[in-house]
């Protein structure tokens, strides 16, 4: 009989999607995998809230209040949880702003601009607001693994996610643990 | 009859005044290490070389091998200490690698890689630290400094200009340069100094030649650093 | 503010321009100008020939040397737990409210500054501050609105009340050491009797070992610098006690500096040393000109100088070094660094000071009390000496006790004394724990109060800091890891990156957003830094946390939020900013029941 399937979710918080794009990169390995995983809430599925997985893999670092109840829906439901390429352990490229003024940072982009009247940053409370820095999600809730990379080559995802859906430590090894 | 020691359980053989590190490297061991430089004397401050002797823990640069002394090196227990150590220096400053000109011939990463840290650990400081870009052939970007010091001995003892010297102490620390006005530009300090040459990580860059070697023919790309440092002697 | 080059010009003069002396000349700078000033920092560069970047290096790496402006009256509280126990923290902030000043941050108009400092070795007379360097002892409400006054009206130091500066030796407790009164010159005479080898080998006999903490036997010392190769051999004296806790030094120096001073006198004489050399820290800066007019007399009655008490070849005189605020100097290779002008970075060792010390120079480095004792073991032998304490640990200890009990102050017990005799004698009648050797030292629960003073088993430096069944382990384990990380040099990755990681774990737990996990961190930089610290003060740095975490384990556990994980920093805090800047307070703009309007 087969085995069950085990169920997966992904999410970008402060990310580029590069990370899941690198997913998408094992290419034929990609039947094999949706042999033994269900995708749960994924950009891949479009599914909007996380339900009991296996395991969450995380884009991204933490920059904003969303980003931090997805965060935690991910860790509530997940039994392992996975931080995924450069943003998600360092915070990245988005990091790049800790050490401005946030203030700063928001006149510049959204007041002192000439083409837009009456500019002023957005207070709509639909958006979610940003935090003082943007941090590493480990840093936020409690993380199982890293797969570090910007981003993580398809072949380092799924060498790590081979070894997980095995049962095996996950572990990359020399040759695929990069962190550019 | 010569002088011998154990390591990692095989016989080494020594002369009188090596280290440890010394000996262990002319008999084809590698012991990871960023402040330690074969040109310079030993500095003892990144503690990456630290090994076990005789149930001790010592800085394997700087102390010379004893006869029949057991050394641990390769071992799990040490390479997670080293582990530690390199999961600080990169908390402690601002490691972006994707965006570093260094990356791929970066010491400290590739011995990330060496001994596997897939994360840093701890909470990152997230210091700030201004680059400074006054000097026309060459860039500082002190977010990347490990304090190895090879900059600042290499610029007083081999260039004879004193151009770099550590102030502050403790976590504030850091590196500045021989002018009143804090600035490269304004000391004598040339692309072609020793201490140009010499950082093991990102924070002395010479200008306009960054990225030349593409991905996959960098220094690291190829081999781990335990390879290419007993390699090159490095 | 006067021209910068002619003062600097003066001052490198007075000293040679040697530029070994490079803190004592910027020390010397910053007395004139208040702070130093980016210029003045070129121009002793530029007069001792000595590259700028070095210069700046050690002007950045003493706590109490100012490279930015600061207040015309700087004024730095005691931050020992001690000093924190007797309300130093609600002085210092009501002093700051008084003054119309936050902690850390210059007035505007220049006039004053207040911060915090490590121990100022004033704990039995505490809260301690320093004025302009000048240690004002035993501060309560009426002592703080005096300065505050007396700063408001700009009233020179010297016209304040001397009440304020008078400082006490608090002796409790005498024996040997402290006991007898001293005739200047006996112990002298006594050891040329002897002759070298002779008074070397009385040495030998007594046993006696480092009263500093390490405990390394004092003859070997003496023996190794003897016979190590140089001519020009050196004594110094670490009078850097920066220990928290520790304030013997100070009375010692204050009350018997003769006996100091001639015990340095009789290691030059077994060591064949010629120059003296005691590094005073910065904190007892008060003690500096009573001790050089002792010197003076001392070379007046010829104990120092050319041919000592008349011994042809026997030459042998003291300099005061003065330290500038930083704890590590206390190890002896960093003191020596210091002593060379330098960063008080310590030294790789091998070669140990006794063949490669001082500029290279085998160098004897001991403690104030060590040098002292010389002269009971010159007066009445090795063996006598010897003859009381413990087989291992031979002599009196001094012991400085500050905290919960009745009597604090200085006393003197022959080595082996239990610590549960110490606590009845000094009237702490509800001793819940002792740190015994200060922050570095170890923590002893009460069911270990049975436990003896001595190397063998608990070794001091000689502070004995008491805590009632009032205070928590958790409190004062977390005020020691602050200290270490404002003392770390920075040199080594383990210590420079370790305190500052237990610092924030600390603070975190004592915010009450702990988690179970943190506990185990925490253990593993303990483990970092006591097995890949360059130095005693990396690898000691972890003690207060491993002690208390085995023996007060409660005290952290209480404090945990969860048993699993939490974040390090409020996330509804961390949105503040934003709010701030959209002007929004709705709920979404609020994380973990953050309120919103």
């Amino acid at each position: 009989m087969d085995k069950p399937k085990l169920r997966v979710a992904t999410t970008s918080l402060a990310g580029c999607f590069g990370c899941h794009m690198s997913l998408l990169d094992i290419d034929e390995h990609l039947f094999e995998l949706v042999g033994r995983v269900a995708f749960d809430r994924s950009p891949l599925t479009d599914i909007k809230h996380c339900g009991p997985c296996d395991i969450g893999l995380i884009e991204g670092g933490v920059c904003n209040s969303e980003n931090v109840h997805v965060l935690r829906e991910f860790r509530r439901n997940c039994k392992t949880l996975v931080a995924v390429g450069a943003c998600a352990i360092t915070g990245g490229l988005p990091a790049q702003r800790n050490h401005l003024d946030l203030g700063a940072c928001l006149q510049q982009v959204y007041r002192f601009r000439d083409d837009i009247e009456d500019a002023a940053v957005p207070d709509d409370p639909e958006l979610p607001l940003l935090l003082d820095k943007v941090y590493p999600v480990h840093e936020v809730v409690r993380i199982d693994y890293f797969i570090p990379g910007c981003p993580p080559s398809g072949e380092a995802i799924w060498k790590f996610l081979g070894d997980l859906i095995a049962g095996r430590t996950p572990r990359l090894g020399h040759a695929l643990l990069r962190f550019d | 009859m010569t002088k011998q020691f154990l390591f990692d359980g095989q016989p080494v053989e020594f002369e009188d005044g090596q280290t440890i590190l010394e000996a262990a490297r002319a008999a084809g061991h590698y012991i990871p290490h960023l402040c330690w430089h074969p040109d310079f004397p030993p500095h003892g401050s990144c503690k990456l070389c630290i090994v076990k002797a005789g149930g001790r823990h010592v800085s394997s640069c700087a102390l010379p091998a004893r006869e029949g002394m057991e050394v641990e090196s390769n071992t799990p227990e040490m390479n997670a200490e080293r582990r530690a150590l390199l999961q600080m220096l990169f908390v402690e400053g601002n490691h972006f690698c994707p965006s570093c000109e260094k990356s791929g011939n970066c010491q400290l990463q590739a011995l990330a890689y060496e001994l596997e840290m897939a994360t840093a650990r701890f909470n990152h400081f997230f210091p700030d630290r201004p680059v400074d870009a006054s000097h026309p052939d060459v860039l500082l970007d002190f977010n990347r400094c490990i304090f190895c010091e090879l900059c600042v001995r290499a610029s007083r003892d081999v260039d004879g200009k004193s151009v770099f010297a550590l102030t502050d102490r403790g976590i504030h620390k850091h590196l500045v340069v021989n002018a009143e006005s804090g600035r490269l530009g304004d000391t004598d300090f040339s692309v072609d100094d020793r201490a140009a040459n010499i950082c093991p990580v990102g924070v002395i860059l010479r200008k306009r030649v960054g990225f030349a070697l593409p991905i996959g023919s960098r220094k690291y790309d190829g081999a781990a650093i335990s390879v290419v440092a007993m390699k090159e002697g490095e | 503010m006067p021209e910068v080059d002619p003062v600097v010009q003066q001052v490198v003069a007075r000293h040679g321009g040697d530029p070994s002396h490079l803190l004592q000349i910027l020390i010397e700078v910053q007395e004139v100008f208040g702070y130093l000033p980016a210029p003045s920092l070129t121009a002793v560069a530029r007069e001792l020939a000595v590259p700028r970047s070095r210069v700046e290096g050690v002007a950045g790496f003493y706590s109490f040397l100012y490279p930015a402006p600061i207040g015309r009256y700087r004024i730095l509280f005691s931050d020992n737990i001690t000093d924190q126990m007797l309300g130093s923290r609600a002085l210092l902030e009501a002093l700051c409210r008084k003054l119309w000043v936050e902690p850390g941050k210059p007035s505007e108009d220049g006039l004053v500054s207040i911060d915090t400092t490590s121990c100022t070795g004033l704990c039995d007379q505490g809260p301690a501050v320093l004025v302009n360097g000048r240690a004002i002892t035993r501060l309560d409400y009426r002592r703080v609105n005096e300065i505050a006054e007396l700063v408001r009206k700009a009233v020179p130091l010297d016209r304040w009340p001397a009440a304020f500066f008078q400082i006490e030796d608090n002796v409790r407790r005498r024996d040997a050491l402290l006991g007898p009164t001293f005739q200047p010159g006996s112990a002298l005479a006594a050891a040329l009797k002897l002759g070298p080898a002779g008074w070397l080998e009385q040495m030998r006999l007594s046993g006696l070992r480092g009263r500093g903490g390490a405990g390394f036997t004092t003859h070997v010392k003496w023996k190794s610098c003897r016979d190590a190769a140089g001519p020009d051999k050196v004594v110094v004296c670490n009078a850097d006690e920066g220990e928290p806790g520790t304030f013997k030094d100070r009375v010692l120096l204050a009350s018997h500096a003769e006996r100091v001073f001639e015990g340095m006198a009789l290691a030059a004489y077994a060591t064949g040393a010629r120059t003296g050399l005691v590094y005073l820290r910065g904190e007892y800066r008060f003690l500096l000109e009573p001790l050089r007019a002792l010197l003076d007399r001392m070379r007046g009655d010829g104990l120092l100088g050319r041919s000592i008490l008349g011994e042809k070849g026997f030459d042998f005189d003291i300099d005061i070094h003065l330290g500038a605020g930083a704890y590590v100097c206390g190890e002896e290779t960093a003191l020596l660094e210091s002593l060379e002008g330098k960063r008080g970075t310590p030294r790789i060792r091998p070669p140990f000071p006794v063949t490669r010390g001082y500029l290279g120079r085998p160098t004897v480095v001991n403690n104030v009390e060590t040098l002292a004792k010389t002269t009971l073991i010159s007066l009445g032998g090795g063996a006598a000496f010897a003859a009381t304490g413990t087989a291992q640990s031979t002599g009196t200890k001094l012991l400085s006790i500050s905290g919960d009990c009745a009597l604090p102050g200085i006393y003197e017990y022959p080595f082996g004394v239990t610590i549960e005799r110490v606590l009845e004698d000094c009237g702490a009648g509800d001793a819940q724990l002792v740190q015994v050797g200060g922050a570095s030292g170890v923590t002893i629960a009460g069911y270990e109060f049975q436990r003896r003073i001595a190397f063998e088993d608990v070794p001091t430096a000689g502070a004995f800091m008491v805590f009632d069944s009032g205070r928590d382990p958790f409190d004062i384990a977390r005020n020691f890891v602050h200290f270490f990380a404002h003392e770390s040099c920075g040199f080594c990755t383990p210590c420079r990156v370790g305190t500052a990681l237990l610092k924030g774990y600390m603070d975190k737990l004592a915010l009450g957003r702990g988690a179970k996990v943190d506990l185990a961190d925490i253990e593993w930089v303990d483990r970092l830094l006591r097995n890949a610290s360059h130095c005693g003060l990396g690898s000691s740095a972890a003690n207060p946390v491993v002690d208390t975490l085995i023996k007060f384990r409660p005290s952290y556990e209480r404090r945990l939020k969860s048993l699993e994980f939490e974040p390090a920093f409020d996330l509804d805090a961390a949105l503040a900013d934003a709010r701030r800047i959209t002007g929004r307070d709705d709920p979404a703009a609020h994380l973990d029941g953050g309120r919103g309007r």
